[in-house]
């Protein structure tokens, strides 16, 4: 391990005047995703916007070179996640680590690649804490906390007084959005009637939602990835939930898989996002429709969180002076970025500053739209 | 409240036992832990959702379905095992052999098809509910109810009253003394694999018309509650099954209405060490299958 270490130290020493030399060899960057398993689908979304971005920026090069990105697949195993971070710095010799894509892969990978002093940058770990693993790990993602508000204030001017929290309890990104979601609705000032929870691979919520039932709040508040939560809409609807209930999702909702799995069972459900496909800003108009170009569908927010992402580093490698670890973090901290989901930049402690680019969206006929007020 | 949480239970039971049917036949008779059987309710589901995209009704989707699954586990079950039964092998080896066949056949399926979760068409069964009452029950739900009940009674009368149940009876008992006496041990072997199949692949369908979600892993969640299932019913124990199903189901659900949902499947695990601890062959007693 030191070996290896001593290795790639004075390879990039080695390395380091020739940086910028034109026509140099690419500059590697790596990325650990889901992109086999259950859940494949934020992994493959999130490799479609990396390779979109990285076109863009290798049609323009970054001070005269290529960036070169491969892609690992974690299939959403912790073990996996890590063995790919350590192939990419090792044998790659990535100089920036975009990823994982969930946020218990990031507190398994976080202090490995941390360790290496290597950047890394998670575009969909949205859990508390992430940041705090080290002085290297960044997110390009708005936290839970800053989205979770916005949305239980638009579901408390609907009249919502009372609500039931669901999440599942077996995965750390569904377990921070609850903890989000149970803070932000005391201090709302909800009164929070029951709390369940589930297993993320669970089928059957019927007992959870016969009790929820009885109780009948406003609005239940659900954490989970799009799978179950799909899965919970539509038992409720099967157990008699009508539209007097408000269902109020957390990040996981927020994709369009939730209308084709749930279909109009998911109808009326809000949830608050980073990012919104519709949204009418030029900048958001241009990439939508490249992605349609290329791949034949629509982005969803983990493609765009993704395509800033890219963005975002070659930015930060362009200003670097050099592709070095240390210099690129330190430009990753500087930066100031216009992207599809807005304007860009990282606090001190490397989590987006601004959450003006939040859409609270509604769910109608099995799509998204920016909700009524 | 009470009331339908004890429906939601059973509900959640009967698919645990339909699950469990063919998975305990097939480990009752074939002493093999087959890991495989996960598979064939994955591809039962995808079968049936392909054949109902093409615009077949349910009843004609469900039964080709679960004969295709049958015919995918003769094949399967001929491919993994037909060399470990010739140098009889430990038990340990078709358990590690299926385990990889199925984690291949997993990652194969989904690269082929993609992770994501299919639906059933809509309107393919009707999605109003019954009411009694205050109770709600889905018509895939009385469908699943109606199915566990007949597939189980049809298994008996198969066991108990037909030469060939008496022939898969004695091969469970003793494969070299069935074979002795002039059973086709292979032949039997082969059927026995084709009905579980069939079973898993009915048990496929329904469950994913209940839930409405369709995906490669399905068969992958449902089997640590199948093990469960077969364990505490006793093994090759077709009753036991059922029991033991709505027993889970009962229990399951009402430890989540009523003392917290966290404990759900701790609960159910518990119940396995515990059973495995006082009746090492299920709760039920010795497997049915293998009395005379």
């Amino acid at each position: 391990m030191l070996r290896r270490s001593l290795l790639a130290a004075a390879v990039s020493l080695a390395m380091a005047p020739a940086a910028f030399a034109q026509g140099g060899a690419p500059i590697s960057v790596g990325a650990v995703e889901i992109l086999s398993g259950p859940n494949a689908a934020y992994g493959t979304a999130i490799r479609a916007g990396l390779e979109l971005a990285l076109e863009e920026v290798n049609a323009q090069g970054v001070g005269g070179r290529k960036i070169a990105l491969t892609v690992e697949d974690s299939a959403g195993n912790k073990d996996q996640a890590i063995n790919a971070a350590r192939k990419l710095i090792g044998r790659d010799k990535v100089v920036a680590v975009i990823g994982p894509t969930l946020s218990n892969e990031m507190f398994a990978v976080g202090p490995v690649v941390n360790e290496r002093k290597i950047p890394i940058i998670g575009t969909s770990t949205t859990a508390v804490g992430i940041t705090e693993i080290g002085p290297y790990v960044f997110r390009t993602s708005l936290p839970e906390s800053d989205v979770i508000p916005v949305t239980l204030a638009r579901a408390k001017a609907r009249g919502v007084k009372t609500i039931a929290l669901m999440y599942a309890n077996d995965d750390a990104f569904s377990k921070s959005g609850f903890d989000t979601m149970k803070a932000a609705a005391e201090k709302a000032g909800l009164s929070i009637l029951a709390i369940e929870s589930f297993g993320s691979k669970d089928t059957d919520f019927s007992a959870q939602l016969t009790k929820i039932k009885s109780l009948k709040p406003d609005a239940v508040g659900i954490s989970a990835l799009v799978e179950p939560v799909s899965g919970v809409l539509l038992q409720a609807r099967q157990l008699g939930f009508g539209p007097e209930t408000l269902f109020v999702g957390g990040n996981g909702s927020n994709s369009p898989k939730l209308g084709e799995i749930a279909g109009p069972a998911a109808d009326g459900l809000i949830v608050g996002s980073p990012w919104f496909v519709g949204k009418d800003d030029p900048a958001n108009q241009a990439f939508v429709a490249k992605f349609h170009a290329k791949y034949g569908r629509d982005p969803d927010q983990f493609a765009a969180q993704a395509y800033d992402c890219m963005h975002i580093l070659a930015d930060a490698i362009g200003r670097a002076g050099a592709p070095e670890p240390a210099k690129i973090r330190d430009a990753l901290l500087a930066t100031k970025h216009d992207g599809v989901m807005g304007p860009f930049t990282f606090t001190p402690g490397r989590d987006p500053a601004s959450t003006e680019g939040v859409v609270v969206l509604a769910m109608q006929n099995g799509k998204f739209g920016i909700a009524p007020e | 409240m009470l009331a339908q949480q004890l429906v939601n239970g059973v509900l959640l039971g009967a698919t645990y036992a339909l699950f469990a049917l063919g998975f305990t036949l097939m480990f009752g008779v074939l002493r093999v832990i087959n890991l495989t059987y996960g598979f064939y309710f994955s591809a039962g589901a995808l079968l049936a959702l392909w054949m109902a995209r093409q615009g077949a009704s349910i009843w004609v989707a469900l039964p080709l379905a679960a004969l295709g699954a049958g015919c995918i586990a003769v094949v399967l079950d001929w491919v993994l095992l037909t060399r470990l039964r010739r140098i009889q092998a430990p038990e340990l080896s078709s358990l590690m052999v299926t385990l990889g066949g199925v984690l291949a056949l997993y990652s194969a399926l989904t690269s082929w098809l993609g992770p994501d979760i299919r639906r059933l068409p809509p309107g393919i069964v009707s999605v109003d509910a019954f009411h009694i009452g205050d109770i709600r029950v889905t018509a895939a739900q009385v469908l699943i109810l109606g199915a566990t009940a007949l597939l189980v009674a049809a298994l008996l009368l198969l066991m108990r009253g037909t030469r060939l149940g008496l022939a898969i009876r004695a091969m469970a008992e003793k494969p070299d003394a069935a074979q002795l006496m002039g059973i086709d041990t292979g032949r039997a072997a082969a059927l026995v694999s084709f009905i579980s199949g069939c079973l898993a692949g009915a048990g496929g369908v329904l469950i994913g018309l209940n839930f409405n979600a369709i995906h490669p892993y399905m068969g992958e969640t449902m089997m640590l509650r199948g093990f469960v299932v077969i364990i505490v019913g006793g093994l090759g124990d077709i009753r036991g099954a059922l029991l033991a199903g709505l027993a889970l189901g009962v229990i399951e659900v009402m430890t989540a209405g009523y003392v917290a949902s966290g404990l759900k499947e701790a609960v159910a695990f518990l119940i396995l060490v515990a059973v495995l601890w006082t009746r090492p062959s299920g709760l039920f007693g010795r497997a049915v299958l293998r009395r005379a």
